[in-house]
């Protein structure tokens, strides 16, 4: 049985890394900045051990219920800090510390060279440590603290290369809007502050989590502390929170804009992990969600808008991190919906099998981008013949993406279909029914966009890379506004295959986005030792022992008429993208842009980054409202004091003109402030 | 007097002789660059002295020996003037470090004076003496005195760089100033008219016995008090009486804004919270919506102006007005309306506390802030933001201090003013202030976009000058206490937020 010792260094390990490589390598040993890389690995590597411990443990059932200890004393209220682990956490922390581990093994060969080195794995580390920090916390206060350090180290990620205006703004970007999400988590947490009292005479701790739950449950002993309208408006403000995180609509703006980042940052964290873990969260606090139709069923429609709408965007991206960027947006969608119609287990285990796939497709443009040192797939092309090994592995991982059978994709897509389509969640039958025609349209525009990635980058002819594209550049900006980057930042062309450090960890991942999804969920017999539907058994009994056996939609048996459908799906869309992209007359133009109107507003992104910016902040906020606040406050409140300060300093000509103009009106102000005061007490 | 009142005062005394030594030292030593670390090294006194009543008291109550401190049944004792208790040893302890860190931090900044450097630190220290007795005084015209200990000094400090700006800066602040005096002294002669005592526990009984329909039970305490608070409005720098904040912080000596902005905001909100909770507690659902209305007006006025500055001090300026807002939403949640039919007050003892938490956790981020603008100011002589440009690569290290600084008074964690935050806002819902919690959540939301436009500045935009910005070590000493200050109040808070409480409980009605 693992120890409590073993759970609490798989976070600590990590943190002692970001420790040494911010305060001993980076100041002191920076000319030898590969230690920290290594430290890093040895660390995340040893955690991953521990992870893999950890689970076997709770596959094994061990009592793994550890005391938490005090941390603070608020009002009566408790709050502690301890470790939660039950299957959703096991399967969390060996994803989150396996795909750590690969991404920083890559990142030796990405990285090399750069000279904030050891800055990079001080970052990554804190990142790593503050996510395995949230999926262990136990208590809701804990979990937000490690909450907001995701985001932070987040925001130090996307910002990394901050020399760059583009990647200091995304950089801000998400983390306020991101932030606007969490409003709705605060008030959600400070709710439960108010029902302290309540807790404690039922004998919980408000902020322990498995006492949430219980506090949910209609049925239980504490029962109805949480219940009716509240509990759904308890459920929407954590899913405010977990929908910022997660980019789902409307808060996705931010996570295309997070791809200014290094792009095995945007592997690790806006692909497999932090973003994520918005749908970790609701499935955190799935026996909340559970009691309220009303959130289910925003939940689902949410996820399942997202996941089409985020999937158009991704069909006429350019940058191919973008495409990348938009197909993760639709991704977590499916696991949102998937959860909004209570499929819990298939949510959790689409996030696994994503983590592998959407990771390994990062690491691929990474490499891509090595070779060509562009991210603009109008200057690739060509690229299988050069990057064979990358090929292969994107290819694997694009069609694991558009759920080709016998890929990982695929079974826990189909999952989530065959729920959606029996429909037997809280929510009433329409939404499962929209949600499913949402989700199987998704899978039609998933197949094109990925097919269009990869015919666009791999297939055709070589379109030059980055030396093509900075000529261009200058050519229509002659004033030298080209930046010397480009919008890369790997130097020059120089079309060969990855180093073994960028390819073995690829490679890896590749394993997983071909057998995980079988492996961890066999459909038929009891594969090699694997129980028949292991993973989602295995998450649901976790879910149904913390619910004390309430109920939770069972886990569905392969449908082959299902599995049909969907297949049919993916290839209807695989085949309209060889049809429209494979044997183009011209190369350098997109067929779709022919259709003028519908890829204007799909580029423009539907035009939200401009409501949001443009209209909402800029003209909205910062012309109107902010400009009336500053105008009111200099001219009304100023002028009304003003004038009065005018009669006073006339009458005052005779005592002498000894103060200004401006303390005089300040002084009026107070005086006013005072009168203000009483008149609004006494009409109160 | 007696023996023991000199030792119930001795921290006062110190503080105040400390002052005086620095200017007699200033007389006779030849090198003025010592003078920093003699005014640093005479803190030791009071220090010590604070330390020794924190041991002496134990449990007691106060160290006023028998009889009830709030009364004059015993003469002989200060006429019941302070009350040296928990709640005044807090302030004395986050007084008395602030002070040692201003001074440290101050040592190449008065390098560029030609004169009067002595007077500076000895004015500072005068100022502290002030802040110290207004944690501790129970009665009003002690109050006013120390209020005007605190003030005077202030005022001359301000307009210490004998520039323009300076002038006014210190000139704005001493009219306003009066002119709140005059405000406060008018209230408390109305209180005093209707209760008859200058003494807060006398003045509680008064209120007790006062019935009528009007608020405050009666016009006359109704005007006293609210011209009271409008008072100590101006101190607290909450809003409407916060006009004159932009102003002098953009124009007083940094070191100085620094101690200004956290010492003597704490010294007031000590002095409001002593004087609303153990003097006008019978009436303290009148006014407890008048400080949830003032919290309110502080947090969104302070917050949307800071959006549109463009001079780093002005921004701090606005920064200081709606972090008041935050803190006084918690003396607001000090009370609760109790059940039954006349509804009287209660006492929620979790509002002073995260008030008191905060000051503290405010005070290490806002010093950390500050410390790292004084450091940067006297380099590059200028406060605009957009000539923080590049600072990233001409001082990591500071660049990096700052702008995590700049994080905590978002209150990102693990820093103190998250823990801070999400207490004070606890109190309010668990005082059923839950629109005024709300506000507070959304107004730190928003606050996240003007300070992080600043290290977006420092980070990303092309340096202008390639010139390395570097200080002498007690400034970097400075900025380090207090970096470690307000990272250490993050991931363990307990320490602080037990010794709140415990002072709070020498307020409990």
């Amino acid at each position: 049985m693992v120890t409590e010792a073993a759970i609490w260094a798989i976070f600590l390990l990590p943190l002692g890394s970001f420790a040494f490589a911010a305060l001993v390598v980076r100041p002191f040993f920076n000319r030898y900045s590969l230690i920290s890389g290594i430290v890093t690995i040895a660390a995340l590597g040893t955690a991953l051990g521990f992870s893999i411990w950890t689970l076997r443990s709770v596959v094994l059932g061990h009592n793994l219920d550890f005391e938490p200890f005090e941390w603070l004393e608020v009002g009566g209220a408790t709050i502690e800090m301890g470790l939660l682990v039950d299957p959703l956490t096991a399967v969390m922390l060996v994803v989150v510390s396996g795909v750590s581990l690969l991404v920083q093994v890559y990142s030796l060969g990405y990285m090399k060279g750069d000279a904030s080195f050891s800055r990079y794995y001080a970052y990554m580390s804190l990142f790593t440590a503050a996510m395995l920090g949230l999926v262990l916390a136990s208590n809701i206060i804990q979990l937000y603290v490690f909450w907001e350090l995701v985001g932070v180290s987040s925001y130090l990620l996307i910002g990394f290369w901050h020399e760059r205006p583009a990647a200091a703004a995304a950089a801000k970007k998400a983390f306020i809007i991101t932030r606007i999400g969490d409003v709705g988590f605060i008030i959600a947490i400070l709710y439960l502050f108010t029902q302290a009292d309540a807790f404690a005479a039922a004998g919980l701790n408000a902020f322990h989590i498995p006492d949430i739950w219980e506090a949910a449950q209609p049925e239980a002993a504490a029962g109805a502390i949480l219940g009716g309208a509240v509990l759904t408006w308890l459920a929407l403000g954590i899913f405010a929170g977990a929908a910022g995180k997660s980019g789902q609509f409307p808060l996705h703006t931010w996570l295309p804009d997070a791809m200014e980042g290094p792009t095995p940052v945007s592997a690790l964290i806006h692909a497999a992990t932090m973003v994520a873990a918005g749908v970790f969260l609701v499935a955190r606090f799935f026996p909340v969600f559970e009691q309220s139709a009303d959130a289910m069923t925003v939940v689902a429609l949410v996820g399942a808008f997202t996941a089409i709408f985020a999937a158009s965007m991704g069909l006429v991206m350019n940058d191919i991190k973008r495409v990348m960027a938009y197909s993760t947006i639709s991704q977590l969608g499916y696991m949102m919906a998937a959860l909004g119609l209570g499929l819990y287990a298939a949510a959790i285990f689409h996030l696994v099998t994503h983590a592998a796939f959407k990771a390994l497709l990062f690491l691929g443009a990474g490499s891509v981008n090595h070779a060509t040192g562009t991210f603009d797939m109008r200057y690739m092309g060509g690229l299988w013949r050069h990057l064979p090994v990358t090929y292969v592995l994107v290819v694997v991982a694009g069609l694991s993406l558009v759920g080709i059978i016998p890929l990982a994709g695929f079974w826990s897509k189909d999952e989530i279909l065959l729920g959606a389509w029996n429909g037997n969640g809280p929510v009433d039958t329409w939404v499962s029914r929209v949600t499913f025609s949402a989700l199987l349209a998704g899978v039609i525009v998933t197949a094109f966009y990925t097919i269009r990635m990869i015919i666009l980058t791999f297939h055709g002819e070589f379109r030059g890379g980055i030396d093509r594209e900075l000529e261009e550049k200058a050519q229509s900006a002659p004033a030298g506004a080209s930046s010397p980057e480009g919008n890369g930042g790997h130097g020059g062309v120089h079309l060969a295959e990855s180093p073994w450090v960028m390819v073995l960890p690829m490679v890896v991942l590749g394993v997983g986005a071909l057998l995980l999804g079988y492996l961890a969920n066999p459909q038929w017999n009891e594969e090699i030792g694997i129980p028949k539907h292991w993973i989602t058994g295995f998450l649901g009994d976790g879910l149904g022992a913390a619910l004390g056996a309430v109920g939770h939609a069972e886990t569905l048996d392969f449908s082959r008429w299902m599995a049909t459908v969907s297949t049919v799906a993916a290839l209807s869309g695989i085949g309209l993208a060889v049809l429209v992209y494979l044997r183009r007359r011209d190369q350098r133009a997109d067929p779709l842009e022919r259709l003028k109107p519908l890829h204007t507003l799909l580029s423009q992104k539907y035009y939200l980054d401009t409501l949001y910016e443009d209209v909402m902040v800029r003209k909205g906020f910062f012309k109107y409202f902010a400009g009336t606040v500053d105008w009111i406050d200099r001219n009304l409140v100023d002028g009304v004091v003003d004038l009065i300060g005018w009669f006073f300093r006339n009458i005052g000509t005779a005592i002498g003109k000894l103060q200004t103009g401006q303390v005089q009106a300040y002084a009026t102000g107070i005086a006013f402030g005072v009168l203000a005061i009483i008149l609004a007490l006494l009409l109160a | 007097m007696s023996v023991h009142d000199f030792y119930v005062i001795s921290p006062y005394l110190a503080m105040a002789g400390a002052a005086v030594l620095v200017i007699l030292l200033d007389l006779v030593l030849p090198k003025k660059g010592l003078l920093p670390y003699f005014s640093f090294a005479v803190l030791a006194g009071p220090f010590i002295m604070t330390l020794i009543q924190f041991y002496d008291l134990g449990g007691a109550a106060n160290l006023l020996r028998g009889a009830d401190a709030f009364t004059t049944e015993d003469p002989s004792i200060l006429l019941g003037a302070i009350s040296v208790d928990r709640f005044a040893l807090f302030f004395n302890f986050l007084i008395i470090g602030t002070v040692a860190l201003v001074v440290l931090a101050s040592t190449d900044y008065v390098r560029n004076m030609e004169r009067f450097q002595g007077e500076y630190f000895a004015l500072i220290l005068f100022a502290a003496t002030g802040m110290m007795l207004l944690a501790a005084a129970t009665e009003l015209i002690t109050i006013y005195v120390s209020l005007e200990l605190t003030t005077l000094p202030l005022a001359a400090l301000t307009a210490f760089l004998l520039n323009r700006n300076s002038s006014e800066a210190g000139m704005k602040f001493l009219i306003i100033s009066a002119i709140s005096s005059a405000l406060m002294l008018y209230g408390m002669a109305l209180v005093f008219g209707f209760t008859g005592s200058t003494q807060l526990a006398d003045i509680s009984i008064a209120i007790g016995q006062a019935t009528g329909d009007t608020p405050f039970g009666n016009y006359a305490l109704f005007v006293g008090i609210v011209l009271m608070i409008a008072g100590f409005g101006f101190k607290l720098s909450a809003a409407p009486f916060q006009m004159w904040v932009p102003d002098v912080y953009e124009g007083g000596p940094t070191p100085v804004v620094a101690f200004l902005s956290v010492a003597s905001k704490a010294a007031a909100f000590a002095v409001v919270l002593r004087v609303l909770f153990t003097g006008f507690f019978d009436v303290a659902l009148d006014w407890g919506i008048l400080i949830a209305g003032l919290a309110a007006a502080s947090m969104i006025i302070g917050n949307l102006v800071a959006i549109s500055q463009s001079n780093i001090r002005r921004l701090f300026g606005y920064s200081t007005i709606s972090h008041a807002g935050y803190i006084l939403v918690g003396v607001a949640a000090g009370v609760k309306s109790g059940d039954g039919i006349f509804k009287a007050p209660e006492f929620a003892a979790i509002g002073p506390d995260s008030v008191l938490f905060y000051l503290a956790a405010y005070a290490a981020a806002n010093l950390t802030a500050f410390f790292a603008i004084t450091i940067i100011s006297s380099k590059i002589s200028s406060d605009q933001i957009s000539d923080y440009a590049g600072l990233s690569t001409r001082n990591p290290l500071l660049a990096g201090v700052l702008a995590l600084s700049l994080l905590a008074l978002v209150g990102v964690p693990p820093t103190g003013i998250f823990i801070a935050k999400l207490y004070i806002f606890t109190a309010a819902v668990d005082s059923g202030l839950i629109w005024l919690a709300i506000l507070g959540v959304i107004n730190s939301a928003v606050s996240a976009y003007y300070y992080v436009r600043i290290i977006r500045v420092m980070f990303t935009e092309p340096a202008t000058s390639e010139v390395k910005i570097s200080g002498s070590p007690a400034p970097w000493l400075a900025l380090g206490l207090a970096g470690a200050a307000m990272v250490f109040m993050g991931i363990a808070p307990g320490f602080v937020m037990e010794a709140a409480q415990e002072a709070v409980r020498a307020l409990a009605v």
